[in-house]
């Protein structure tokens, strides 16, 4: 790599590498050395929100659009806080209160914020591919903050940079998803991307959840808990959507929560100084019961790292989008 | 950068280290003693010439004065007109900077735009009472006006040509060198 040519521009120090697209739209596919930067960068960017200025002029100017057609707090409200601790200019567009309700549609929709001049634009969406449809119509950079049951690539390096911070590496580990991992964006990145750095991925939930062929995204599959969590370095729970058991997925939430829920017996099958993540938001008593809850700091760590992750991912797309160009 | 070849030697490892007491003494002398001041290396050279100032003023004055370090690339003014950022690298100022002397230190000094950008970034850290520069090399063809107060060597250069800075810490055979075709 760069590092031992000696080379630098003008007088600054240090390696210099740009991520290859203008977009994230997922994990999948995304070589290792990428996703790797993305991690190193944020470990810096971690810093500005612990500072007691917590903002820096690094996308002054820049005008950063959140595109939600899906309710959500924590993810939007980082994505926010992200765009403004590096100083561009934020716009929060909640489709309920706009002209998505009269009929427009999510093109439409997005042209129109184009045109207004903006630089990157964060999508949810409930279709799979919806982010990735408007990246090949848009000259902004678009970033997927979750779409339908495919990808969550924020979520999954934040959870990635998360296990670096604590456990000092990701190659060689042992991590346990449980949950729907067949309707999970979440579970979905995480395997691309914790695959890709050297981890064995085991997902764990009831059968009726667990896609065909999940082997294929190198993972294997298990259907007891107390198997899949026996010697995992870390654990990451999803939350139960409750609304899949009227679709039969699975006959009731008490016998989710005894058969998948995540309590102490089960944290104490896992390896010594084992992990315990949720991306939030928790349902208490079902997938994780409170007192393991309420034990594991590293939830809220998890939120933390979202900003300073978020803010790598627009530093660095902010660069990689004028190098295409 | 391939293709560039080295033209000429400028400073020799003996070379770097009196050009460094120097900058150590003059820097004493200016601020009458080492109280108060503060050493903050720019990422990555002048973190390790920091280091070596620290040490060489608490050999003069038998008073080391703190070394914090500062990465600059979130405040430089061309992140969308190159093709690739410098990874950023950690800011570590343990300490309170608030009425110190603040001394800058980098290993090259050019355009100046790095070190508008450590300023910019100073200040948002706190109000040192004074920042005074120190580089090892000054390449000249200055973009803003900013001038150093300590100089290990003046060097007129070419736009053409790079000036690299090689060190031990970073595990290379210690010298300055003009690179060009």
């Amino acid at each position: 790599m760069a590092r031992n040519t000696g080379t630098r521009p003008l007088a600054i120090n240090g390696l210099t590498m740009a991520l290859s697209s203008k977009d994230l739209l997922g994990i999948q596919g995304m070589p290792k050395d990428e996703i790797e930067l993305i991690l190193d960068t944020a470990a810096t960017f971690k810093d500005v929100s612990e500072r007691d200025i917590k903002k820096v002029p690094t996308l002054r100017g820049k005008t950063v659009i959140n595109l939600f057609y899906e309710a959500s707090t924590r993810t939007r409200t980082s994505f926010e806080l992200a765009g403004k601790r590096l100083s561009a200019d934020v716009i929060n567009i909640s489709t309920s209160t706009s002209s998505v309700v009269k009929g427009e549609t999510l093109l439409d929709t997005a042209l129109n914020i184009e045109a207004m001049k903006c630089d990157i634009i964060i999508v949810r969406h409930s279709c799979s591919g919806a982010p990735a449809y408007l990246s090949t119509r848009l000259k902004s950079s678009v970033i997927n903050a979750g779409d339908g049951s495919h990808e969550h690539p924020t979520q999954a390096l934040l959870d990635m940079f998360t296990i670096r911070e604590k456990l000092g590496r990701l190659e060689g580990l042992t991590v346990a998803i449980v949950g729907d991992i067949e309707h999970s964006r979440v579970a979905r990145s995480n395997i691309y991307g914790l695959s890709t750095m050297g981890a064995k991925v085991k997902v764990c939930g009831p059968p009726t959840m667990i896609p065909p062929g999940i082997e294929r995204m190198s993972a294997t599959a298990c259907y007891d808990m107390d198997e899949a969590v026996e010697g995992a370095d870390v654990i990451m729970m999803l939350r139960l959507q409750l609304e899949r058991q009227a679709a039969g997925l699975f006959p009731g939430v008490r016998e989710y929560a005894r058969l998948y829920g995540l309590n102490q017996a089960r944290v104490a099958r896992a390896a010594r100084n084992a992990m315990v993540m949720h991306p939030g938001p928790m349902n208490r008593g079902v997938e994780i019961s409170s007192e393991v809850a309420d034990h594991t700091p590293v939830i809220l760590h998890q939120v933390t790292n979202g900003v300073a992750v978020r803010m790598a991912v627009m530093f660095l797309l902010a660069g990689a989008s004028k190098a295409e160009a | 950068m391939t293709g560039l070849k080295e033209k000429a030697l400028i400073l020799d490892n003996a070379g770097i280290d009196r050009a460094m007491t120097r900058i150590a003494h003059e820097i004493l002398e200016k601020n009458k003693g080492a109280k108060d001041i503060v050493l903050v290396g720019i990422q990555r050279g002048g973190v390790h010439l920091a280091k070596r100032l620290a040490i060489k003023i608490r050999e003069i004055e038998g008073l080391e004065p703190p070394v914090g370090s500062l990465d600059i690339t979130m405040y430089r003014d061309d992140l969308t007109t190159r093709k690739s950022q410098p990874v950023p690298q950690v800011t570590d100022i343990t300490f309170d900077i608030q009425g110190k002397i603040m001394v800058l230190v980098d290993d090259v000094i050019y355009t100046g735009r790095t070190i508008r950008a450590a300023l910019n970034s100073v200040m948002d850290y706190g109000r040192p009472q004074r920042i005074q520069l120190a580089v090892l090399v000054d390449r000249g063809h200055r973009e803003l006006p900013i001038r150093a107060d300590y100089v290990g060597k003046n060097l007129p250069t070419s736009a053409k040509e790079k000036v690299e800075v090689m060190l031990a810490e970073d595990g290379m055979e210690e010298k300055v060198v003009i690179l060009g075709e």
